[in-house]
């Protein structure tokens, strides 16, 4: 059988290949890192917060377990657009093997984006299902959750691309990961409603990515929209769909200037 | 009309690549016909690959004229690599991944069925001799296993034209014999061959024509042969003398030879009778600590145009 595959699909099965051979791995993180973090902050650190307004009326365990899935696919996304983006222009230098066959540059990221989407999902998925388990899924629509977390793992992995498309060493993924991913896995809504933070700093966590993925990823899980309507859910798609155009105009940008130079 | 000459695969005039101020390769014109293993001797920034992936159609030129199997590289990139094969100088190859595996991925980045690409490899693998290391990972193989790899990968889409940039850069002398008996293989075969190299006895080895390139720029043009007869003798006599007398014995010999160049750690003197020439130094009372007589090299051509040694 042969089909005409799209460029992006080749570029995208290199990925495919490699990942054939550390996928037990991947899996296996997948599902104990869930099952930990839910059974530690959602059962245990649970007990001891009340439901009540600050968890919009849900049990701990409800109130945490989307924000937790939201901020999974974040760093699931923010893991997979670094070292692997850098290691392909520098140290395996399968994006210099692909540029000299037809596929162009942008080939070659789309088909690493489809790819770090794929993975999101895949990680996603699997934290979704162990939610289920905990019994801390209120409504089918949480499986909505799941097209939630790919554009929050590509609200982050366009500009995080674009950025890895630019360094020479990995020195800047560490400084990434303490001063922007880390603060947003504290800050933007995963733990505790944004509402609690001093007023000044709050803007801050809204323009974080992650807050609009927690809010829409827990309007699904709960059933039940924020206090914002439906028009906040807009605003957040919006939100998160305006990072992944930018990032991805500045990673194109930056994949030509150095793969065809 | 007049009558239809074949168009050559590689067409240039003018051929131009500016990185910044720094201008890397400087008004280049050349044409490669079909079959031809053509080559580029120059030393390290002389340009050399820099044009090369301006071939490959990965780097546009800055300015002048450039066609490659008849398109134009600016407009019509995938469809020219499509058609060619690359070896780089530095490996590409996915050194978690099998031998085979390396092969399979890269067809698929030309959009070949699978069928087609699985047979290809099988092939491939048996031409580069490497079938009995199919299912192994690529890690642990030699260099010279590397690079017959990567050879064997840029032949799976069948190329018209076959670019190899320092094919044998790094290997040791068995390795590098390996990998030019394949190549030659291939030019019998009819592939259109392009390599850059430094060495010149790989230029002798495997070139049809070749240019001389310094400093982005084309210094001579020809085959081997007639490089060396247009620019150097015959015969060279190689003199060594003890350390800082090479200036003072040149001056009292320079006269029994066609030319005479005084290097570092020698002097050489360019007859095209090259054990008479020596006889007469020897006459003449100067006794070098050695002595050698030798046939001219591009080497030599090299150091006649650029006054500089290949490889230093």
């Amino acid at each position: 059988m042969s089909v005409v595959s799209l460029p992006a699909a080749r570029s995208f099965s290199f990925w495919l290949m490699t990942y054939r051979r550390t996928w037990r791995g991947t899996v296996i993180t997948s599902v104990v890192s869930p099952v930990m973090y839910l059974a530690a902050m959602g059962v245990g650190l649970g007990s001891l917060v009340k439901s009540g307004q600050g968890t919009g009326g849900f049990s701990y365990l409800q109130f945490v377990a989307p924000g937790l899935l939201a901020a999974t696919a974040m760093q699931t996304s923010a893991g997979e657009s670094t070292y692997p983006v850098l290691a392909s222009f520098k140290w395996v230098r399968n994006y210099h093997a692909m540029a000299a066959t037809p596929l162009t540059p942008a080939d070659i990221l789309v088909g690493h984006l489809l790819w770090i989407a794929a993975r999101v999902a895949m990680a996603s998925g699997i934290y979704l299902a162990v939610v289920a388990m905990f019994g801390a899924l209120r409504t089918p629509l949480a499986l909505l959750a799941l097209p939630v977390c790919v554009l929050v793992g590509l609200a982050f992995a366009t500009p995080i691309v674009a950025y890895a498309a630019t360094r020479e060493g990995d020195l800047g993924f560490t400084a990434l990961m303490r001063f922007g991913i880390v603060p947003m896995f504290l800050f933007s809504g995963t733990f505790f409603s944004v509402s609690q933070l001093p007023v000044g700093i709050r803007p801050i966590a809204y323009l974080t990515p992650l807050w609009h993925g927690v809010g829409l990823a827990r309007d699904l899980t709960t059933g039940q929209l924020e206090s914002g309507g439906a028009w906040l859910v807009v605003g957040h798609v919006a939100y998160l769909l305006a990072w992944a155009v930018v990032g991805t105009f500045f990673a194109l940008r930056y994949f030509r200037a150095r793969l065809a130079v | 009309m007049s009558a239809q000459l074949p168009e050559p695969l590689i067409h240039a005039r003018g051929l131009v690549k500016r990185f910044g101020d720094f201008v890397a390769v400087d008004g280049v014109d050349l044409d490669v016909a079909a079959g031809e293993a053509f080559g580029f001797l120059g030393p390290n920034g002389a340009g050399k690959s820099s044009t090369m992936r301006m071939i490959g159609c990965v780097s546009p030129p800055s300015g002048g004229t450039l066609r490659i199997l008849g398109l134009d590289p600016r407009k019509d990139g995938p469809r020219i690599r499509g058609q060619l094969g690359v070896v780089p100088q530095l490996d590409t190859l996915d050194l978690e991944l099998t031998v085979r595996e390396n092969l399979l991925i890269y067809g698929r980045y030309f959009g070949l069925p699978r069928a087609l690409i699985r047979e290809r490899a099988d092939e491939l693998l048996e031409f580069v001799q490497l079938s009995d290391r199919a299912g192994d990972k690529v890690e642990p193989l030699s260099g010279g296993m590397k690079r017959r790899l990567t050879i064997a990968r840029s032949l799976i889409n069948d190329p018209r034209v076959l670019l190899l940039d320092e094919p044998t850069t790094g290997l040791d002398p068995q390795a590098r014999h390996v990998v030019w008996d394949r190549l030659f293989r291939l030019k019998h075969r009819g592939v259109t061959l392009v390599l850059t190299t430094h060495y010149m006895d790989e230029a002798e080895q495997l070139c049809d024509r070749l240019v001389v390139m310094d400093k982005g720029r084309i210094a001579a043009e020809g085959s081997p042969r007639e490089l060396i007869e247009r620019y150097s003798s015959r015969d060279v006599v190689e003199l060594r003398f003890a350390l800082g007398e090479n200036e003072a014995a040149a001056e009292k010999v320079a006269d029994l030879g066609d030319r005479i160049e005084v290097l570092p750690d020698r002097v050489l003197l360019y007859a095209d009778d090259g054990d008479a020439c020596l006889d007469r130094v020897q006459t003449r009372g100067v006794t070098p600590l050695s002595s050698l007589v030798r046939r001219s090299t591009l080497e030599d051509v090299f150091l006649r145009l650029t006054g500089r040694t290949l490889v230093d």
